[in-house]
């Protein structure tokens, strides 16, 4: 937690927490409260706009990928499979089975890369007292340094099929820029086994914890697939009595304006309820078509997403990366390397008028971009909907069924429990492309 | 895990490093969280004493060293980022928001009110200057790292260098260099592709030409850039004046060197436009 700043003023009080910390991006948290009743809660973003969505107009749409995955350096992947696939859609591309399979992989790596990094070097400090990774390792040495080499492992897979870790260079519209030769691939192949491996015992690790009392109603929104865990495709669980087809999400979805921050928030139509996408959102529609060993272990350590507590996020992203590691594998060894050469590694198109979108799972949830382009390939106007974006309106509403519980206790112990909260969510402020701040105030 | 004794302790007494984020994307900071195998060598060697992403327990300076990423873009920033240097023996910028104003800086060129209405409701709410900078445009800076993001192995070297009390040894021959002599086959001369390659400043590996397309240009220009020559020379034929003005307008598009050659190409364009108009 960063200095919280409380102050008094005739009976009231503002908390503030100016920076949240071991969180990416910038934002902070300010609470008006009036003895027990609770007068405000902002997530305010104050990470400065970038205007990504304009300064798109009127780019080729080669440069889309480039650019969109700067909005992010965590997830750049997310980004970019994001936007080519959409703009696949407008020109009509489809690509081959074994570059779909790449695309999974490159697309697991990330999740790796995104959700071992919030785990060991983010989240984890918080059930141990410690203030940060570098602390924490005096404590676990042998489970820090593992979360290190997990990371490093997705990392690789990024930086093979990739070129770099951060900033891919290599995701193409109509599939990659050039494929990695065989004998790069199959090197992954030992390593991904030594994750997934690493990746159990860390779950394990991590099933011991005991976690704050804390549960609120969830209504979840995931991308779900029939056959497999959703990633690049699928259609939008919005309940547990409908599902939505791609196509409609606008219609069930809108961003609204506030003036405490930068980025969009993101409402469910018509009532404007706040939903919560993420991890807990995909296993609870469905845990039932993670991959064996990652099933199993859910079972084990008895996750169950309807319980709906935040705080056992760790333990939801921790079955993640058994899942991304064990599909990495099952990719890697299935892999059918005779019709990959075969066929050109980037599908030739040609450029046309037209509007289309995609959504896909980001690591930390749902994330749509849609695109107008015209006759000779320049994109007229795009929208790009974050995950982060869509969580913030519902960490604003946990925050309040917290401080219900808590509002009587010191502005210390208040705006620590409710920095926590927030971290659970793994917000990605940079990547609320427009923008989130904690001050909490006591009036 | 491989032990790797990267910054050797010399004494007890660590230098405190803050780590502070302007307008980016996280990409270059958490490319000193990507230093798996180096990382706790480092928290040996220096402490951190401000690292929001890193950690709850952030300390006031004065700091003996501050790593900036990210650039000046809002009336608060501007402000910050003095303050932080008022409070820094040493202050390095890191990524090509921070040395260059980054992909933001895209709205340099054009009409920032614009750009507000295309993505917000109630632009009147956002507070932004017109322009995005970089960090030397507003404080004394005593070492840029290039890079969109930065190279992993130049960052530790920046921090050893900082630990060390020398000028680190960055590399500021263009892309080219190491794209031979990783033993890429140009892709201008055999495929034809548009390729900033030889304007541009070295760090990143040469990756792209590897990949099969021409570099876009990460680091930012290299020293003394023939850009005439890589217009007339190497993208004419390739490219139109717009599409090459646009090629150099990405990363580093407020670069100087790229910013005077793009609008060049802008203006030749314009004045072939109204010739065209006038017959």
């Amino acid at each position: 937690m960063s200095q919280d700043q409380g102050s008094s003023q005739a009976g009231g009080r503002l908390i503030r927490v100016p920076i949240l910390t071991r969180v990416e991006g910038e934002g902070a948290l300010n609470i008006r409260l009036r003895g027990s009743s609770i007068e405000g809660v902002e997530l305010n973003i104050y990470e400065p706009p970038r205007f990504f969505e304009a300064l798109l107009r009127g780019r080729p749409i080669e440069d889309v990928a480039d650019i969109t995955s700067r909005i992010c350096g965590i997830c750049p992947i997310a980004y970019q499979m994001t936007a080519v696939q959409a703009i696949e859609s407008i020109l009509g591309v489809g690509v081959p089975a074994s570059i779909a399979d790449l695309r999974r992989l490159v697309y697991c790596a990330e999740w790796i890369e995104s959700h071992v990094l919030h785990i060991h070097l983010l989240h984890a400090p918080d059930f141990f007292d410690c203030h940060s990774a570098m602390e924490l390792v005096k404590k676990f040495p042998v489970e820090v340094k593992r979360g290190l080499r997990l990371k490093q492992i997705g990392n690789r897979i990024l930086e093979v099929l990739g070129g770099r870790a951060i900033h891919p260079i290599n995701i193409a519209i109509g599939g990659f820029y050039r494929l990695p030769k065989e004998s790069e691939i199959r090197e992954l192949i030992p390593m991904v086994q030594q994750g997934l491996e690493g990746a159990m015992q860390a779950a394990r690790w991590l099933s011991g914890l005991s976690f704050p009392d804390f549960s609120v109603p969830y209504n979840y929104v995931s991308l779900t697939h029939p056959e497999r865990y959703p990633i690049e495709s699928g259609e939008i669980a919005i309940d547990e009595d409908l599902i939505i087809q791609a196509c409609q999400y606008e219609s069930h979805f809108q961003e609204v304006q506030v003036p405490h921050s930068t980025a969009l928030q993101s409402r469910r139509m018509p009532d404007r309820g706040e939903y919560f996408v993420g991890p807990m959102a995909r296993l609870y529609y469905n845990q039932s078509r993670l991959t064996p060993q990652a099933k199993q272990l859910a079972d084990q350590i008895g996750f169950d997403a309807r319980r709906c507590n935040p705080h056992q996020s760790i333990l939801a992203r921790a079955i993640e990366t058994v899942f991304a590691f064990e599909e990495s594998l099952r990719i890697l060894t299935s892999l059918s390397y005779r019709e990959l050469y075969q066929s050109p590694c980037q599908v030739a198109y040609v450029p046309k008028a037209g509007g289309g979108q995609s959504l896909t799972e980001a690591p930390r949830g749902l994330i749509f971009h849609r695109y107008q382009i015209d006759a000779q390939g320049h994109v007229e106007s795009a929208k790009i909907v974050p995950p982060t974006s869509q969580n913030q309106a519902r960490i604003e509403a946990d925050l309040v069924c917290l401080l219900e519980q808590m509002h009587a206790q010191s502005d210390r112990a208040i705006a620590q429990a409710c920095e926590r909260l927030v971290r659970t969510y793994d917000p990605c402020i940079s990547c609320s492309t427009h923008f989130l701040k904690v001050k909490i105030d006591r009036l | 895990m491989q032990e790797n004794p990267v910054l050797p302790v010399k004494n007890a007494v660590k230098p405190r490093v803050a780590v502070v984020k302007f307008a980016s994307c996280d990409g270059c900071q958490l490319t000193l969280l990507d230093c798996e195998d180096e990382l706790l060598a480092i928290a040996d060697r220096v402490h951190f004493a401000h690292f929001a992403e890193a950690s709850s327990d952030l300390q006031p300076g004065p700091y003996d060293l501050t790593i900036v990423e990210g650039s000046v873009s809002t009336p608060e920033d501007r402000h910050r980022i003095v303050k932080l240097r008022a409070q820094s023996k040493k202050l390095i910028t890191i990524g090509a928001c921070a040395t260059a104003g980054g992909v933001q800086a895209l709205r340099n060129f054009a009409s920032s009110d614009e750009y507000k209405k295309a993505v917000y409701a109630s632009p009147e709410m956002i507070q932004t200057l017109s322009d995005s900078t970089p960090i030397a445009r507003h404080v004394q800076v005593d070492f840029e790292l290039r890079g969109c993001p930065v190279d992993k192995q130049q960052l530790i070297e920046v921090l050893l260098a900082f630990a060390e009390g020398r000028q680190p040894k960055t590399s500021t021959e263009s892309v080219c260099q190491p794209c031979k002599r990783r033993g890429t086959v140009c892709v201008v001369v055999a495929q034809k592709k548009p390729c900033l390659g030889p304007v541009t400043q070295a760090g990143c590996g040469s990756i792209c030409p590897a990949y099969d397309r021409g570099c876009y240009a990460c680091f930012g220009p290299s020293a003394q850039p023939n850009m005439r020559g890589l217009s007339e020379g190497l993208l004419s034929g390739k490219l139109s004046n717009p599409q090459a003005a646009m090629f150099l307008q990405s990363f580093h598009a407020a670069s100087d060197e790229f910013a005077a050659e793009s609008l060049r190409l802008w203006q030749i364009e314009s004045r072939s436009g109204k010739t065209k108009e006038a017959t």
